[in-house]
């Protein structure tokens, strides 16, 4: 009778492990599943499967003829077995119907040449275009009306400047925070204040949306005395908020992480203690500050509803005085109305996936660095 | 005999190193960097109190026991007849249901990273840089993902399997919003748990393999327990996290208003933080608006308040204690 070792013995154990160890992919599963479904209902606009041509070339019923019977079924847009079920006769019904249902759309824009085109093709995506009624070529969101207009420009300019003006804002504020918490505060007041910083994370962006809304954009339009009340600025300034406990948390967290031998070395040779913070420890744990203004940046980028909350106009400007429509608000605002499977909703999904790549790429930069510079504390490289 | 004591060989000034030391001279760029990073911190506090104090302080004045006990009729702006009971159980049912799903997952995914995984291993990097990028995915890409995977993908698809004559799962849902919460607070599970299983000193389980426990055994009856105040820590800062945002249900669930409570899976509900977002925004007087908004908000603080103060502090035990076992 010897020992039973190994698996033969448990076999229950073994299950056990197995499944903890399936379970334990789900993460992985996750990450791929929202990658594949965002990706998936935005396919179509990459392939230029998507059509919102107003106005489409019609053929006049007579001329069916011409037309092979693949051409036809493509043009009626059918499916083969309804195509094959039909007789000639309701093929030119239906032909009529369309010429019918060109005759409904009004003058105005029958005749106008951005109604027979495909507003959701990239160049009119990227590109500035000149419509109809402008007068010079201009990036134009307005998803809604007859012809649709899905230039992304101004939510790529309204989403940096938002990013931005708030970065600006809580990076310093928070790595400022972070050298005093860690390097110059007694350990007494560092028990209370880390904790408290952190807890305005706890509070939900909601709120935070709530009291820009309500306080911050009236004091910060008395002190800076702009015109519109609402507008990128403020949205800004309270996605600083929102961001300074993800940074606050992660830059302390890199100065306190950096070895003690070197403060207490600046400290013998006869630095200050700011000399000491300054010189040695910020030095040391640059990589993990910067990874915590990433990975703010991530945090920033994806901030739905203060923003929404706050201003949502699609301007194309640079002003940061001016209103700016997110990416995040886009999707969060203009979702409800899109028609499921249509061209509006597609395009939403794709800025999600472009959003999700954002972040995606910040993140892994961001991590990537920390884990470096763990390492190399570490002595390990 | 002669011992010597050090107040006998050592020179006066050094027998009390540091007790007078002080800087040679005053540094005043040192005391103005210092001052600045100071000031900074001290601004994060200060309007981290202005905002607190400002919705405590306007919320209790508006805050009663027939607000948050009353389900309001069609118009909810109007003050004196409204209430937010079903925001409060419709948020609390959310993440109630969130929690079934995300606390099993998110500890077993922590106790394979922690106690079985090889920690070198492609597959558990692989892992963590999927917690880690799961854990900054934008709230509203999770909503986007909600709709395009639960609702359009197995909700369809659920319908079509059943017969349903019209959209039963194929459309926003209770269960849609508590699943999707679910997958977004999936790391915070995973993080809090794993931090918790870390800091069990390793004598523990090595004493219970010498005794003949397996490791399955050890891990439920001696890691498990000891665990388990972590494990907490993780639920409810889980819950904290999702009963404050409002994106991820948005296309999700949420419904802009009900005549009745939420009675099955399969219903839409109405959520507190929705709820202060429409009340801010769609409001046709906001000075009338004002004090229920300003109850409304309580009501959400608290309850995602009160679980993160409870969080910090088993959070804060749990680290000391770590500390001191090692």
């Amino acid at each position: 009778m010897g020992i039973h070792r190994g698996h033969r013995a448990r076999p229950l154990e073994w299950l056990a492990e197995k499944f903890i160890f399936l379970v334990s992919l789900s993460t992985i599963l996750m990450v791929f599943l929202i990658f594949l479904f965002v990706a998936r209902e935005a396919l179509p606009i990459f392939f230029g499967e998507t059509d919102t041509a107003l106005v489409q070339t019609v053929i006049p019923p007579d001329e069916a003829d011409k037309l092979s019977p693949a051409q036809l079924q493509k043009y009626l847009e059918l499916t083969p077995e309804q195509f094959a079920s039909m007789d000639k006769d309701s093929l030119k019904a239906l032909m009529e119907v369309k010429q019918e249902a060109l005759d409904e759309i009004p003058e105005k824009f029958r005749n106008d040449p951005d109604a027979r085109a495909n507003t959701t093709d990239w160049h009119y995506l990227l590109l500035p275009h000149q419509w109809s009624d402008y007068d010079k070529p201009e990036y134009i969101w307005q998803p809604v009306g007859q012809i649709q207009k899905y230039n992304i420009v101004p939510l790529l300019v309204g989403t940096l400047k938002v990013t931005l003006i708030g970065l600006l804002f809580a990076v310093p504020l928070a790595v400022g925070a972070a050298i005093y918490v860690s390097q110059l505060a007694r350990p007494r007041v560092r028990e209370i204040v880390k904790p408290t910083i952190e807890l305005l994370s706890g509070i939900p962006s909601v709120v935070v949306g709530f009291f820009a809304l309500l306080i911050m954009a009236t004091v910060l339009q008395k002190l800076f005395g702009y015109q519109t009340r609402l507008n990128a600025f403020v949205a800004g300034i309270a996605l600083g908020f929102a961001v300074i406990p993800v940074i606050f948390s992660i830059a302390e967290d890199a100065l306190t992480s950096v070895p003690r031998a070197y403060t207490q070395a600046a400290l013998a040779l006869g630095a200050s203690r700011w000399q000491t913070a300054w010189q040695i420890v910020l030095p040391a744990a640059l990589p993990g500050v910067f990874a915590a203004a990433v990975l703010g940046f991530g945090r920033a980028i994806g901030e739905t509803m203060i923003v929404l909350m706050v201003c949502s106009a699609s301007v194309m400007s640079w002003n940061i005085f001016d209103s700016a429509r997110s990416i995040t608000t886009t999707i969060a605002a203009e979702m409800a109305e899109a028609v499921s499977g249509g061209p509006h909703y597609r395009i939403l999904f794709m800025l999600g996936a472009l959003l999700f790549a954002a972040t995606f790429v910040s993140n892994m930069i961001g991590g990537a660095v920390i884990e470096r510079f763990k390492l190399k504390l570490e002595g390990k490289r | 005999m002669n011992t010597i004591t050090p107040s006998q060989y050592l020179p006066e000034t050094q027998q009390q190193p540091g007790r007078h030391f002080r800087a040679e001279k005053f540094d005043f760029w040192s005391f103005f960097f210092s001052g600045l990073t100071g000031l900074a911190t001290l601004f994060i506090l200060g309007i981290l109190a202005v905002i607190l104090l400002n919705i405590l302080i306007n919320g209790w004045s508006a805050i009663s026991w027939h607000f948050v006990s009353t389900i309001p009729k069609k118009d909810f702006f109007d003050a004196s007849t409204t209430g937010v009971l079903p925001m409060i159980v419709g948020t609390t049912i959310r993440v109630f249901v969130m929690t079934i799903f995300v606390i099993p997952v998110g500890v077993i995914t922590a106790i394979y990273l922690t106690e079985y995984a090889p920690n070198t291993a492609l597959i558990t990097r692989i892992i963590r840089a999927a917690v880690n990028n799961l854990a900054g995915v934008p709230s509203i890409v999770f909503g986007l993902f909600g709709l395009g995977f639960f609702i359009n993908f197995i909700g369809k698809n659920m319908d079509a399997l059943l017969h349903n004559p019209s959209a039963v799962w194929g459309q926003p849902a209770l269960i849609w919003a508590a699943l999707t919460l679910a997958v977004m607070t999936l790391p915070v599970v995973i993080v809090a748990t794993e931090e918790s299983l870390k800091a069990i000193p390793p004598g523990l389980r090595e004493a219970s393999l010498a005794l003949g426990a397996t490791k399955l055994e050890t891990i439920l009856r001696v890691v498990l327990p000891q665990a388990l105040p972590g494990i907490m820590t993780g639920g409810i800062l889980a819950v904290s996290r999702a009963a404050g945002e409002v994106a991820p249900i948005l296309f999700t669930g949420v419904a802009y208003y009900m005549a009745s409570l939420p009675s099955h899976l399969s219903d839409q509900f109405m959520d507190l933080g929705y709820h202060v977002f429409v009340l801010s925004t769609q409001s046709p007087n906001i000075e009338q608006t004002r004090p229920i908004l300003y109850a409304t908000v309580l009501v959400l603080l608290m309850l995602t308040f009160a679980l993160n103060i409870v969080a910090i502090i088993i959070r804060a035990r749990m680290r000391k204690k770590l500390r001191a076992l090692g």
